[in-house]
């Protein structure tokens, strides 16, 4: 009877919380499909509920990450008081193994966590891309070169490589970028050239070659334009594993160093509280589950309007 | 053949089917009615959008992605196809109706042998056990007239060739002997020669089997061979039904006479040039290959100021490789390209600009031949801004001028993506395109072949003033003889790589003819119901190009 009993108010709590977040969700788009203007609003009137719901989320996690320093009650690094307080109101989430502010660390980390990502996979984009672009443009030979120089690199599995990288060169914060867009400009490499090899075989390829045009203009006017839809929806992806693979560095103990406030290092610090069967180290996890939904809520979407568009 | 007091076979009335596009739903078959009987063949005819697939698709109670049928009755030998729960429509398919796709070779699947794709509705549909359904296509095999009956159900769809492709693919739409089937095209995507072969199977067999057929095309003549009553369409309504015989010879509507008219554009042979006259083009002995297939052998022809060579042949002649040495996409083995006397460099990529602007492209498919995120002012203005350096106000002044000349309105058109323009006035702005580097000389490959009649047309003519306002020598590729007819002075004949026969046009239209000429020009379709049976006659005869191996032999 009792397992009964809490099963149903699981699935109570379950319900609202979905109930809530389509709410939110829908009144998200009605709030940004009035205020976009007119060709905006066309296109986002398609958007599904998750993805304005995933939109929402991100949002508020670029949101919360600027306005870091005024939202968060205490400084990042701050110890305000004993070690693993539970919640109360002065500390909302309690406090960490250090007695620092757990709420302040979470805030401060979507700011480190995420900016260190999006830097990683805008990094990882650009290299990736061009090289990918140019292989297929040129072919032959740099082509062959490019490609065998990638295929080396993704035979060694990423976490691994990444680590081995690390120790070498050392931990440091611009180190853990350069090294995973390193490591996912090659992911990156292959979709851009194999898009772009369906692209250039196109005839209006073929006449910008006859009419004499550069190759810089033959990549940026003729092929990325083609191939924009999905490579963004691709960066989308990426981000997640970048995220990711950042939290499990950190996690590792050689991504983003204390007191740098990260959600992998977060978990790993307070795992011992989960022990007693306190939820409060999975919240950094969560938060990095819940960008990880929402960003590929919106991919989804922006992958199914890749691929019927009439454009 | 009288099918008059034969059964009623297949009854629709007051069909309307929409389609969902910018999201709404818009109407592409209003109220179209038809009724045909057991062993009756009726052609669909119309231009592209009128509707034809679609209604071909609705007899077998079926609509595409995105289409729905919104009203109307269909009825199938009792069935109210509409009604029928989803089940009884699948066992009707493939069973009773079968349908014959425009492309055989994207219809097969790749990855089984043909008489195993034969066999596969026959067993679905509990007609026949494996072993009788193998015996069974080797028998329509030899009816369809395929070499090696035996063994060609033991290859792969990669390893016909395209006549043979679309044959077997008829073959497997009689295997369960269904009342009806519809064809959509099915030889549209097929050589004249090859053609010929095609449509004499498919007539035969259905006759045989006295199976009722629904044939969609948006040529005249085939479908005057074919059908026993043409309906003509026009953006989804019925302009007209007859009998074919009456529909040929005395069209009612001012449409349907407007698409019998099309084909009698006719262009006089430009006199001839003075012999001291240099040509803007002149091919010189040029054999060519892909790696280490040979595609051209010695092929030499000229081409001068405003005059159009038609190049003809069947595919993989050699034609559109021709076209591709000459702009240096594809460097000869040996032989020259000469540019007003001049040789150029083999290879595009070590021609000068001024080389490069002088010869310019159209090509056939417009859809890939513009880049679809660029609007119109950048993809006319690009070859302007490119080659003759104009910017600003001089640039947007010449953008409107080029639009002027192909016959759009400026203002409508210049801020358009190509996604926004019709088959047409996309192949305008290719036109435009080449246009705008006021080249000497251009290549139009197919140009009007994926096009409607009455705008191919459009386009011919239009051709046909850009060139004598500009002093344009045109080298025309194309397999259409009646495009031949239209718009050439000169025509070279290609075959295998070589050059099989050249001269005027008036010469080359007029016996005697090489065999191979004979072939090609005795296998276009003419409005003559009579045509086809009067040709076999002659093929067996041994007359008109009999002897002549055609390319899909």
């Amino acid at each position: 009877m009792e397992t009964l009993i809490s099963i149903l108010f699981f699935l109570f709590w379950a319900a609202l919380v979905i109930a809530v977040a389509a709410l939110a969700a829908w009144l998200f788009r009605a709030v940004i499909i009035a205020v976009s203007p007119k060709n905006l609003a066309k296109v986002l009137r398609t958007a599904p509920l998750t993805a304005s719901f995933g939109m929402l989320i991100i949002l508020i996690y670029v949101v919360v990450s600027v306005l870091a320093p005024a939202i968060a009650p205490f400084g990042e690094r701050e110890v305000v008081g004993g070690e693993y307080l539970p919640w109360d109101s002065t500390y909302i989430l309690g406090t960490d193994n250090l007695g620092r502010d757990m709420f302040t660390r979470i805030i401060y980390g979507a700011r480190n966590t995420v900016g260190i990502a999006f830097v990683t996979t805008a990094l990882a984009f650009i290299a990736g891309a061009i090289f990918g672009l140019l292989a297929a443009t040129v072919g032959g030979w740099l082509d062959q070169i490019l490609s065998r120089i990638v295929d080396v690199l993704m035979a060694i599995p990423a976490l691994i490589f990444a680590l081995l990288l690390l120790t070498i060169v050392g931990t440091s914060i611009i180190n853990m970028i350069l090294v995973i867009a390193l490591i996912d400009s090659t992911r990156v490499f292959r979709l851009a050239r194999a898009v772009a090899m369906n692209i250039v075989v196109m005839d209006y390829i073929e006449a910008a070659q006859l009419r004499g045009e550069g190759l810089w203009r033959l990549i940026t006017r003729e092929i990325l334009p083609n191939a924009m839809a999905p490579l963004v929806a691709e960066f989308g992806l990426r981000f997640c594993f970048v995220f990711l693979a950042i939290s499990a560095l950190s996690f590792l103990g050689l991504g983003i160093q204390p007191p740098t406030a990260d959600w992998g290092s977060m978990v790993r610090d307070n795992a011992t509280l989960i022990t007693f069967g306190d939820i409060t180290p999975l919240l950094p996890a969560g938060a990095i589950a819940l960008l990880t939904v929402a960003v590929n809520f919106v991919v989804d979407w922006m992958l199914h309007r890749a691929s019927g568009l009439k454009e | 053949m009288s099918d008059d007091e034969k059964p009623v076979l297949l009854t629709i009335r007051d069909l309307c089917i929409e389609g969902y596009a910018d999201e709404t739903w818009l109407e592409i078959v209003k109220d179209v009615s038809l009724d045909l009987r057991r062993g009756e063949v009726l052609g669909l005819i119309g231009e592209s959008g009128a509707g034809k697939s679609t209604i071909g698709l609705a007899a077998m109670g079926f609509t595409r992605d995105g289409c729905r049928i919104s009203g109307g009755t269909i009825t199938f030998d009792g069935i109210d196809l509409r009604a029928a729960p989803v089940t009884e429509r699948r066992a009707l398919r493939g069973k009773r109706i079968a349908y014959v796709a425009q492309s055989a070779a994207a219809s097969f699947n790749p990855a089984h042998k043909l008489i195993d794709q034969y066999s596969e509705g026959p067993l679905i549909h509990h007609v026949m056990g494996r072993k009788e359904a193998e015996n069974d296509a080797v028998e329509l095999y030899r009816r369809m007239r395929l070499p090696n009956p035996e063994e060609i159900g033991f290859r792969y769809p990669h390893q016909v060739s395209g006549g043979q492709l679309q044959r077997a693919m008829t073959a497997m739409a009689m295997a369960c002997r269904p009342d009806l089937i519809i064809f959509d095209e099915p030889t549209t995507a097929l050589d004249v020669t090859t053609q010929i072969e095609v449509l004499a199977a498919i007539r035969d067999i259905v006759e045989q089997f006295d199976t009722a057929a629904i044939y969609i095309t948006h040529d005249l003549a085939v479908v005057a061979q074919m059908a026993d009553k043409i309906k003509v369409l026009l953006r989804g309504e019925e302009v007209e039904e007859a009998d074919t015989r009456t529909m040929l010879a005395d069209p009612k509507q001012d449409y349907t006479k407007t698409l019998w008219a099309v084909r009698s554009l006719q262009r006089d042979e430009q006199p001839p040039a003075g012999a001291g006259e240099t040509p803007v083009v002149s091919v010189r002995d040029v054999t060519a290959a892909y790696g280490d297939v040979p595609v051209l052998y010695e092929v030499s022809f000229d081409i001068h100021a405003r005059r159009t060579v038609a190049v003809v042949g069947e595919s993989g002649s050699g034609k559109s490789t021709a076209a591709r040495v000459i702009t240096g996409l594809l460097p000869p083995l040996s032989g020259e390209v000469q540019f007003n006397g001049e040789t150029l460099p083999a290879d595009y990529r070590r021609r000068s600009k001024d080389q490069l602007r002088q010869a310019q492209m159209i090509y056939q498919m417009a859809d890939t031949a513009l880049n679809p995120k660029q609007r119109i002012r950048e993809i006319v203005g690009r070859p302007v801004e490119f080659y003759l350096g104009l910017r600003g106000k001089a640039l947007e002044a010449r953008i409107r001028e080029l639009l002027h000349l192909i016959e759009l309105e400026p203002d409508d058109f210049i801020d358009r993506l190509p996604s926004e323009l019709s088959g047409g006035q996309k192949q305008r702005i290719g036109i435009a395109r080449a246009l705008a580097a006021e080249p000497q000389f251009i290549i139009c490959d197919e140009v009007t072949s994926a096009l409607d009649q009455l705008v191919a047309e459009g386009i011919l003519r239009l051709l046909d003033r850009l060139q004598s306002e500009f002093k344009l020598a045109y080298m025309f590729i194309t397999h259409d003889l009646a495009t031949v007819r239209a718009i050439a002075d000169e025509v070279v004949v290609m075959k295998e790589g070589r050059i099989i026969e050249k001269g005027g046009k008036t010469e080359m239209f007029t016996p005697p003819h090489d065999p191979y000429t004979e072939l090609l020009l005795s296998s276009v379709p003419e409005m003559d119901p009579d045509w086809l049976d009067h040709l076999l006659a002659e093929r067996a005869a041994g007359r008109a190009g009999a002897g002549v191996k055609s390319a899909d032999a």
